[in-house]
């Protein structure tokens, strides 16, 4: 192969933050992925056939072993591992291969081959995405025995002596539990999201992780040097000396950044002149609630609810929902819990839900419009929410408000359902601070008249800034137009934040805009109350909160307001606050 | 289905919320593979063999679907009804 002459940038999803650097361990099976097919004469067949059912044996004793020794974190993940140990002798595919060897004489590889794909053939139908992906599970089982049976040695995870950054097509559950911190700089698949089983626990391993990167497999050789920015979720494959150099020194300082913000995350974000700022966390499920607590959060400044409305063909029920909000509100009580109302079709789309053909979804029927819509749907979640709040401290906050009607309603929909619940005897609490989202330029242009009806403005910046500059960010034609900086959306925020404190009432901000170090001067300046973000980049946002001073961010802000473009506004940051952070623009 | 064939049957609704996804699916297997002789679940047109969790995965009985047990020993009635308890109480989940 021909020597790559330049660095070569792959983009994916972050699936966790951090950087490495380091030599690239393919976990793919070079020697696998060929396998030969010979055939066997008639009294070799019996000697086939227990060569293959000794390789399920050898595979389900490895599989039972890394059950055995998984640490107590992933413990709750092992169910599947357990199917897996099943899959190991279903009879699709134990049965199916051993018939295949009799019948058409062939090594078992080549029937291990066979059988893996007619069964992998049975799930390209299923139309539900979590079944269809079920076929990854076969797929893993079938790779274990073939492993054992061609006998590749060097793949176990596990067995890795180097410090190495793992590249997979995907890692199963059961490879992923076998990383082991101190052997591993960071992982890149590329299959894989957000969600996805990988990046919840790079996020529970805290190393670097890019996900989706679609063909890193075939972009990296063995031992190429990568780097991996788990913050911009990128890699760079064989970086110039330069790149190098400045993202080894950007490593170090995030690292040295990291340990010193995690010593520390459990205090207060108080600016070096002494105002106090909420650091909270946003979160999807009861279990990443944990993480919010480890990484310090003040509280939970978003709970998304649309988990549970995925997945499934009807609706949930009122006590699902209500055992589950209560979880997280217990567990955090006294801290606050931000629970957002349904945002559903716009980027997310629900089974329960038939999806409307929309040509324009953004601009569609979703979260409070979608609610007010179905409003049987609405109440059974306010219901569960009021009931919630008994225990513990509970906000709710309405996504997608673009009208005072839509506020009016909703507050309609709470006193009838209070009345519901008082009327058929459950506990409830309906004296709740309730909150709109500002997403829609059209909310921050009426603040004014929203601030009389609600307690707190939470500001969306995702897609504030995707509605105010009419760009869709997961467009990649017009992605690297998408600028939080972009004067039009400062000066919303500046209208907003203005109105709130002139109405006296509260502002926060839960985007990913609040979690990027260098926008903290002018988020503080602009007099955010609380800012909430992914739990692990709590640490770090509350170590540079304290070494700025909110009297000078305040008249920074000025400055910023009168710049023309997004790029001005950087240029002036860097200038202004530069040497206070150590992350710099590229 | 012709009479006999009934009295080894039984029709159940999926309650959990992922619908029959791998855990259910090993459940059901691991009963169903101590069974004297076949056991099916059948959704609409399609039987599928209850021993092989694959074959359960590929059914993709979504929350909500109505599907038939049916076991075709009359010895397997008891795994029948074990099966039967297992989808009404919705896998312990």
């Amino acid at each position: 192969m021909a020597p790559k002459e330049h660095e070569m940038l792959l983009k994916g999803i972050s699936g966790s933050p951090g950087i490495c650097i380091g030599k690239a361990y393919l976990v793919d099976r070079e020697g696998v992925d060929v396998i030969e097919k010979y055939y066997i004469s008639e009294d070799k067949v019996q000697s086939e056939i227990s060569r293959f059912k000794n390789a399920v044996k050898k595979a389900k004793k490895e599989l039972a072993e890394v059950i055995e020794g998984l640490p107590e974190e992933l413990r709750h993940h092992s169910y599947i591992l357990e199917t897996h140990m099943l899959l190991h002798k279903d009879k699709m595919l134990y049965g199916k291969a051993i018939e295949i060897i009799e019948t058409e004489k062939v090594n078992a590889e080549w029937a291990l081959k066979e059988a893996t794909s007619r069964a992998k053939a049975m799930f390209a139908n299923i139309s539900d995405p979590y079944l269809r992906s079920r076929s990854a599970d076969v797929e893993h089982v079938s790779d274990c025995i073939m492993r054992n049976l061609v006998g590749v040695q060097d793949l176990n995870i596990s067995n890795i002596d180097k410090r190495v950054i793992l590249v997979a097509h995907n890692l199963s559950p059961a490879e992923t539990s076998q990383i082991q911190l101190e052997r591993i700089k960071g992982f890149i698949t590329n299959r894989g999201g957000k969600a996805s089983h990988t990046s919840i626990i790079a996020r529970t391993l805290e190393i670097p992780a890019v996900l989706g990167l679609e063909n890193a497999t075939e972009a990296i050789e063995n031992d190429d040097i990568i780097i991996v920015d788990g913050n911009k979720g990128m890699v760079i494959v064989d970086p110039d000396e330069e790149t190098l150099f400045r993202y080894e020194e950007l490593s170090k300082q995030y690292e040295a950044q990291k340990a010193d913000a995690i010593r520390t995350s459990d205090q207060p974000a108080v600016s070096s002149d002494g105002v106090l700022l909420g650091i909270m966390g946003n979160i999807e499920m009861p279990e990443e609630l944990v993480a919010v607590k480890d990484h310090g959060g003040d509280g939970v400044g978003l709970l998304r609810t649309e988990f549970l409305y995925l997945n499934r063909s009807q609706y949930p029920p009122e006590d699902e929902l209500f055992e589950q909000y209560k979880e997280v509100v217990e567990l955090m009580d006294p801290k606050p819990v931000t629970i957002r109302t349904l945002d559903i079709n716009g980027d997310k789309e629900i089974s329960a839900v038939p999806t409307p053909d929309e040509a324009n979804p953004a601009l569609g029927l979703r979260a409070i419009r979608f609610c007010l819509k179905k409003r049987g749907v609405f109440k059974t979640q306010l219901r569960a929410i009021l009931r919630a709040a008994v225990h513990g401290y509970v906000r709710l906050l309405l996504p997608m408000i673009s009208s005072c009607e839509e506020v009016r309603e909703t507050l309609k929909l709470l006193d009838e359902s209070a009345e519901e619940l008082s009327r058929e005897g459950y506990a409830f609490n309906r004296d709740i601070e309730i909150g709109v989202m500002i997403e829609v330029p059209s909310s921050a242009l009426i603040a004014d008249a929203l601030a009389e009806l609600v307690d707190f403005f939470s500001i969306g910046t995702n897609d504030l800034v995707q509605y105010t500059l009419a760009i869709d960010r997961v467009n990649r034609h017009v992605a690297d137009l998408y600028n939080p900086l972009h004067p039009a959306v400062i000066r919303l925020l500046k209208m907003v934040t203005d109105t709130a404190h002139e109405k006296k009432i509260r502002v926060y901000m839960c985007g990913e805009m609040a979690a990027e170090l260098l926008n903290l001067p002018v988020l503080l300046g602009l007099g955010f109350e609380e800012l909430s973000m992914a739990p692990q980049s709590i640490p770090m946002i509350k170590n540079m909160i304290r070494k700025i001073n909110a009297a000078d961010a305040r008249k920074f802000v000025e400055k910023v307001c009168r710049q023309n473009s997004a790029l001005d506004t950087m240029q002036l940051i860097q200038d202004s606050y530069g040497d206070l952070l150590t992350q710099k623009f590229e | 289905m012709n009479d006999l064939k009934k009295q080894f049957a039984k029709n159940v609704t999926i309650k959990n919320e992922l619908g029959l996804h791998a855990r259910p699916a090993a459940m059901i297997a691991e009963l169903a593979s101590q069974a004297e002789s076949n056991v099916w679940l059948i959704k609409n047109d399609q039987q599928v063999d209850a021993a092989s969790i694959i074959d359960i995965l590929s059914l993709a009985c979504l929350q909500g679907s109505t599907i038939t047990l049916q076991v075709e020993d009359p010895a397997d009635t008891e795994i029948l009804d074990q099966l039967h308890e297992l989808f009404k109480s919705g896998f312990g989940e």
